[in-house]
């Protein structure tokens, strides 16, 4: 059944059309356009598809999009004021080359993402803890740890 | 979409652009994954032009008249670091500065074929292309100055994009060609940059596309998104060589957004408007098929059995007279075998590709690591001329081998030839992947050897025991898994098996006396290409059982290791890991334990040794893999911390296979569907892992990226051997395989 709900991305609230079981991610990727939140198992297991539900990292890939009206919903897109000034978490992941292929690099910058508003100050084990919920298959799981600790390093707000 | 000509004469005749080539005016074209910089002009892309030959410098390196420099490779971006390699070699040899220059990778309809991007080989290939015809670009254009000035080569000189002559007499190179074209050949005259003048080869230049991940921005194969583009999903059999009986169309057929339901055979698939819609109708569709199932005759418990039963006469690949008699005379001797089990490539994103048919001729966007023999294989599959086929290589997710790349590509191109006009997007699901990737063989290894009273090698005798390593698609179309499927199957042939089952076999230890034989086996599973193809199996097996005789000599492993090599790069990196993790004082009488291993990539790339260190806690019946530190040399580096980076990656990725990998499979199929049933290692338990890098700028680049995954079975082995005492040589080395009890 299609439904007229709002959803709030990025700060930008907009009007859409959704299939009422529609999950959230495909609503992301093509109404708004965004690349950060990606299918990886469609299962909750993986964490690829990650999204900040009123600033929780949340998985997008099953739950329909109707649930997610007058939450607000953050993606890496919405990061960054320009290209040239990245957020702070960005700037640790693009300083210490913290990628490889790069497919699961927004599911970990998500799961920081929710580690360091809560805990500005985390330790290397709840980094640790934080980023076991995404897969990498690359193995650049030791770059993200260096990552997140500069990130937090920076004294920035999260 | 415009289909270049592959002839050079009639493409410059039919387009007119005489002016196109080394250098033109340039004119827009869609290069998306070009980054612009800087405060130059804004960089426009090159017109498409086919590769006419290799001998030709603007094959590899293009220059416009604004000052930015295109450089085109056959090789792929597959996330590791190759467009910012390439880039630092074009950029120094050219002297320019790097922002200046763009690079486009593997597409059919304008780089050379470089066949695949696999086996470590793109900086000796590519690279040296490059730098090459860089070269030649530079020492042309400092003759045409040379001749425009009057004055003689010598007394001319280029540097950070200028070219100067006597006096006060410059010009900058766009200034110089000024828009004209010049078709030059590469001569092999023009002097190659002395290393001691690089700017950017040596240092950790920034892969930028990092930016471009972080942001957010549009990198993937996934990401693509093109007018009136519709969403496909397929059907797999749940079982390899399942056949279709019945299947009712009509409920999916009336779905909103359905398009079309395609079944051709046991070829079943679906396009939608939306992505969601064609996967509600794959669901639906899954419900409906009825298939008759063709059982796995060869259970995982009988596999490795059946390998020994029913492998082919061994090939002998070297041989040597009275091995058996030598080892039998040698004054201590000894014999083992190892196993490993079926891996996955497991990628994080499931496979993807786009698909668009208009006017008979096919477009591919794909993650493909070769766009030629994608090309190639495809023109096999619909019977067309391969000039009809362009295939445009976008990065996907990590590969690490031949994984659903092409088959996903394939797949798009069936079901996009029904719904002609229209860019057709398909994407696996999670269990198309696990379950219809092919794997990386299981393996049966059996060494022996005989020494001397000093711990020197004698002889040593290999028998292999392995499926193929290597069924990538290269023009023939039963390659693909979907081929096999269609009402007028295309066979598979599985064909000869190549050398990978057997690299890295052969010790390069001094040995007088060696002999290898391998036995090709048909599996019961799908098997290919995954990262160091049989030197993960042969290395593990090769280092453990040099740790075996070690201990057998009663010396130090390391000692032992450097005692019978020869090579004097292979001790450095021994001898740098021995300083790196203080080797001969680490404490053994807690609950550690420490193991090393060493290996050349087959024979013939990097230098590679790795010390692992583990935990053993007996109480819990369990260890830990806490530590690894390793040591790196491939020649001159190109960049340090690209190969720091994807030899991390080998690393943390090769201690996943042996602690914890196993394709699962029973009769009706492989079991392994997800990342619950294949689990792989995770944050958690991460261990830390440090790298060490030997630079040496003065002798060739050597291919670096499947150094590490080899040793790193052997090394993390022979740790828990050192903390427990147990020797295991079944992967995965889980802790119920040691017995505890005895500890």
């Amino acid at each position: 059944m299609a439904k007229s709900i709002q959803l709030d991305v990025n700060g930008k609230i907009q009007q859409i059309e959704v299939d009422e079981e529609e999950p959230l991610l495909y609503i992301l990727r093509e109404d708004f356009g965004l690349n950060g939140p990606k299918f990886g198992c469609g299962l909750h297991q993986c964490g690829a598809c990650m999204v900040l539900v009123d600033g929780k990292a949340s998985y997008s890939c099953i739950q329909p999009s109707v649930t997610f009206e007058g939450k607000k919903i953050e993606t890496i897109e919405g990061l960054h004021e320009s290209e040239e000034n990245l957020h702070p978490l960005q700037k640790a992941f693009y300083e210490e080359q913290a990628a490889q292929c790069g497919y699961c690099l927004n599911g970990m910058m998500m799961a920081a993402l929710e580690l360091l508003s809560a805990n500005p100050k985390p330790s290397e084990q709840e980094i640790r803890n934080s980023l076991d919920k995404v897969i990498c298959r690359c193995g650049t799981h030791s770059r993200f740890i260096k990552a997140v600790k500069k990130a937090a390093q920076s004294n920035s707000k999260f | 979409m415009k289909f270049p000509q592959t002839d050079r004469r009639t493409f410059l005749k039919t387009t007119g652009h005489l002016l196109i080539g080394f250098n033109l005016f340039p004119f827009i074209q869609c290069t998306p994954l070009d980054d612009s910089r800087s405060d130059l002009p804004e960089y426009m892309g090159i017109p498409e032009r086919p590769h006419l030959g290799r001998d030709l410098i603007d094959s590899w390196i293009r220059l416009d008249a604004k000052g930015h420099i295109t450089v085109l490779t056959g090789k792929k971006e597959l996330g590791q670091g190759i467009r910012t390699a390439l880039l630092q070699i074009a950029a120094d040899e050219l002297e320019v500065e790097i922002e200046r220059c763009h690079i486009i990778n593997g597409d059919t309809g304008q780089t050379a074929n470089e066949g695949y991007t696999s086996g470590s080989n793109s900086i000796e290939g590519s690279g040296m292309a490059i730098r090459r015809a860089a070269s030649e670009a530079k020492y042309f254009l400092m003759q045409l100055a040379a001749e425009n000035w009057k004055v003689e080569l010598s007394q001319v000189s280029a540097k950070d994009g200028t070219i100067f002559g006597p006096g006060k007499m410059s010009i900058s190179y766009w200034e110089l060609v000024n828009g004209k074209y010049y078709e030059k050949t590469i001569s092999d005259i023009a002097p190659i940059l002395d290393f001691n003048k690089h700017k950017y080869v040596g240092k950790p230049v920034p892969r930028e596309d990092i930016k471009t991940l972080v942001l957010g921005k549009s990198h993937f194969v996934h990401d693509l998104r093109f007018q009136d583009m519709v969403h496909a999903r397929i059907l797999h059999p749940p079982t390899y060589k399942a056949k279709l009986k019945q299947l009712d169309q009509s409920t999916v057929a009336s779905m909103d957004g359905v398009i079309k339901v395609i079944v051709d055979g046991s070829f079943v698939a679906v396009i939608a408007k939306r992505e969601y819609q064609a996967i509600k109708a794959w669901q639906i569709l899954k419900t409906m098929c009825v298939w008759e199932v063709n059982k796995i005759n060869i259970l995982p418990e009988k596999l490795f059995q059946d390998m020994k039963l029913n492998a082919q006469k061994p090939q002998i690949i070297e041989d040597s007279l009275g091995i058996t008699g030598k080892i039998n005379a040698s004054p201590a001797k000894f014999k083992a075998s190892y196993r490993r089990p079926y891996h996955m490539h497991a990628s994080a994103g499931p496979s993807c590709a786009l698909a668009m048919w208009e006017n008979g001729q096919l477009t591919v966007w794909s993650p493909t690591q070769g766009v030629y023999p994608l090309q190639e294989t495809l023109s096999d599959l619909f019977g067309i001329e391969k000039d009809k086929i362009r295939c445009i290589g976008i990065p996907g997710s990590g590969c690490y081998g031949h994984n659903g790349a092409d088959d996903v590509s394939a797949e798009a191109a069936l079901i996009s030839k029904h719904y002609p006009g229209f860019p057709v997007r398909l994407q696996w699901m999670r269990e198309d992947e696990h379950q219809w990737e092919p794997y990386g063989s299981a393996m049966i290894m059996e060494l022996e050897a005989g020494m001397d009273e000093k711990g020197k090698i004698q002889a040593w005798d290999t028998h292999i025991w392995s499926d193929s390593h290597s069924t990538r698609p290269r023009g023939e179309a039963g390659h693909f898994i979907s081929a096999r499927h269609l009402e007028n199957p295309i066979l598979f042939q599985k064909g000869g098996y190549s050398g990978g089952a057997y690299r890295n076999a052969t010790p390069l230890y001094n040995i007088p006396s060696k002999r290898l034989q391998l036995y090709n086996y048909d599996g019961p599973l799908r098997s290919s290409a995954l990262r160091g193809l049989g030197a993960y199996g042969n290395i593990f097996a090769l280092e453990s059982f040099m740790d075996e005789l070690a201990h057998l000599a009663d010396m130090d492993p390391l000692e032992f290791r450097i005692k019978n090599l020869d090579d004097w790069r292979a001790k450095a990196v021994l001898e740098k890991l021995a300083e790196k993790t203080n080797w001969s004082s680490l404490d053994r009488s807690g609950n550690k334990g420490y193991g090393i291993a060493f290996a050349k990539y087959k024979n013939s790339a990097a230098y590679f040794a790795v010390m692992a260190e583990i935990e053993k806690h007996p109480e819990k019946e369990a260890f830990k893999l806490t530590r690894m530190v390793s040591v790196i040399e491939a020649g001159q580096c190109i960049n340090p911390d690209g190969i720091i980076n994807q030899t991390e990656g080998g690393m943390i990725q090769s201690a996943s296979w042996t602690l914890m990998e196993e394709v699962k499979y029973d009769a009706n199929g492989v079991l392994s569907k997800d990342w619950n049933t294949y689990p792989i290692l995770r944050s958690q338990e991460t261990p830390e892992v440090e790298v060490h890098l030997i630079n040496r700028p003065e002798l060739p680049p050597l291919g670096a990226g499947e150094a590490a995954q080899g040793p790193v079975a052997a090394a993390i082995a022979n740790a828990v051997f050192d903390a427990t005492g147990n020797r295991v040589r079944d992967l995965p080395l889980k802790p119920e395989k040691i017995e505890w009890a005895k500890i």
